[in-house]
């Protein structure tokens, strides 16, 4: 169960790039590639191991104050993204 | 090259995400030598792979994978024969990561220690995908050709899940293995595999000769396939992740190859001669190659690209078909190897006026009657295989 105080990664077997090509950030695993929303790549690049998902929320939030229900969106999409284990939670 | 769905793993990983992307060489397979210390039967590289051009230099390697990395190639794989075998993998896989490519190793695993993995590692290569022939010493050993191959190979998946690297271990699945499917996931699983395929030998190059020998009976498939579903669920999300894929000649519709021609995969043999497959060296088409033509030229405007592209080349029945646009009448290579025209439907499907050449290999399956010996891939045997294709 993810919660306000997890701290997501990256799982270590993808990488997350800005691919020109796609006009699209992308996460690379073996012999395969998830192209994200603009959304998705903006969750992503704050899951650094060190930030909690608080904080995540709130940095989102600043970034996009007219947003509503960011938090809802950002708990949803990081079950969906550990379901498909994008990320995990090395805590 | 180890023959096991290449094209499928191209689409069963990429095709939900690849919307926008079609058009762009995103996969880029580099088959750095025809070399090979293993002589697989299934093994996909053209039968007469001595008489192939000279090799690549690292040079032009390095010239290709940077005009790719321009045209939206993301993955690179490193493959063969045996890539291992090339003395400056080092230097491509260093120059690969700067360009910001995701590097794929596809080794047998001989030829490989400790050492070098790790330097694989600090040049940034992201992934390893090791082949194995059958989750025994005996059969693996002998399947392969070689009184040592298991023991490596063990030893190498080890490693590489030691060296933190995301594992694929890749099992061509045939007749003398799949009904050992249980102990191959379990050997698996006891690697600590993140991806295994199981895929069924498709029958280009050297697997087109030892095909009698290779193609599983529809029983023996349905049994694998429950098998693995019963492994899935009670590993219900940890430990593998279980690829089978089953082999076409027992659908009624053909594969979407490739997804498509020219769509997004990109091959560049030893010999710089770009193709859209990995099979397709055998077509009676004059393709390019990476010496003479710029990557961007070969990609959009060669008559070898372009030649399958979209639905003015098929014929009937395929023309008036309204499932061409979901399969795109299959595979030009089975087409051709088959028919003897690579513009035909794929005899795969059922609608194929050639569909009986498929259902007299299933029956040759079942009956194993006049069934030719298996000719194991090496130098020495290449006259045989070739007399055997005729």
């Amino acid at each position: 169960m993810i919660n306000a105080d997890s701290v997501p990664a990256i799982n270590r077997h993808f990488r997350l790039q800005w691919e020109p090509a796609q006009d699209a950030h992308v996460l690379l695993y073996p012999e395969g590639m998830v192209k994200l929303n603009g959304s998705a790549a903006e969750v992503l690049q704050l899951c650094d191991g060190e930030a909690d998902v608080a904080t995540i929320i709130a940095k989102l939030q600043q970034k996009f104050p007219e947003a509503e229900g960011i938090d809802a969106d950002v708990m949803a999409f990081l079950e969906d993204a550990h379901g498909q284990q994008w990320i995990q939670f090395p805590g | 090259m180890d023959n096991s769905g290449s094209n499928s793993q191209a689409d069963y990983r990429n095709r939900e995400h690849g919307s926008n992307s079609a058009s762009q060489p995103l996969w880029l397979l580099a088959e750095l030598t025809y070399s090979c210390p293993l002589q697989c039967s299934y093994c996909s590289n053209p039968i007469d792979f001595k008489n192939s051009g000279e090799e690549l230099t690292t040079d032009q390697w390095l010239d290709v994978f940077a005009q790719g990395r321009q045209l939206g190639s993301a993955q690179l794989g490193f493959s063969g024969g045996e890539p291992l075998l090339r003395k400056d993998l080092e230097i491509l896989i260093r120059e690969a990561r700067q360009m910001g490519y995701y590097s794929n190793l596809i080794t047998s695993g001989m030829g490989l220690d400790a050492g070098r993995m790790e330097v694989f590692h600090k040049a940034g290569l992201d992934h390893i995908q090791v082949s194995f022939q059958a989750s025994n010493a005996e059969l693996n050993n002998r399947l392969a050709g070689s009184d040592k191959a298991f023991r490596q190979k063990l030893e190498m998946a080890r490693e590489v899940k030691a060296q933190g690297y995301p594992m694929v271990l890749n099992f061509v699945i045939h007749r003398d293995n799949i009904d050992q499917i249980d102990q191959i996931i379990e050997l698996t699983i006891e690697l600590e595999a993140d991806y295994v395929e199981l895929a069924t030998a498709q029958y280009y190059g050297w697997a087109e000769i030892n095909r009698d020998q290779l193609l599983p009976s529809r029983e023996q498939i349905a049994r694998a396939e429950a098998t693995t579903n019963r492994y899935r669920e009670e590993l219900d999300g940890s430990g593998p992740k279980l690829i089978f894929v089953v082999p076409d000649y027992y659908e009624e519709r053909p594969k979407d190859c490739m997804n498509g021609w020219g769509n997004m995969f990109l091959t560049i043999t030893p010999d710089g001669m770009a193709l859209p497959c990995h099979s397709a060296r055998q077509l009676p088409i004059e393709f390019p190659n990476v010496r003479d033509m710029s990557l961007e030229e070969i990609w959009y405007g060669s008559n070898g690209f372009n030649h399958f592209r979209g639905y003015g080349w098929m014929k009937e029945p395929c023309r008036s078909c309204d499932e061409k646009e979901k399969d795109l009448g299959g595979c030009r290579c089975q087409a051709f190897m088959m028919t003897g025209d690579a513009a035909n439907a794929d005899p795969v499907c059922s609608k194929s006026p050639h569909h009986h050449l498929i259902e007299e290999a299933r029956l040759k399956a079942e009956t194993q009657d006049d069934v030719q010996p298996l000719i194991l891939r090496n130098a020495r045997n290449i006259d045989q295989a070739l007399a055997r294709k005729g």
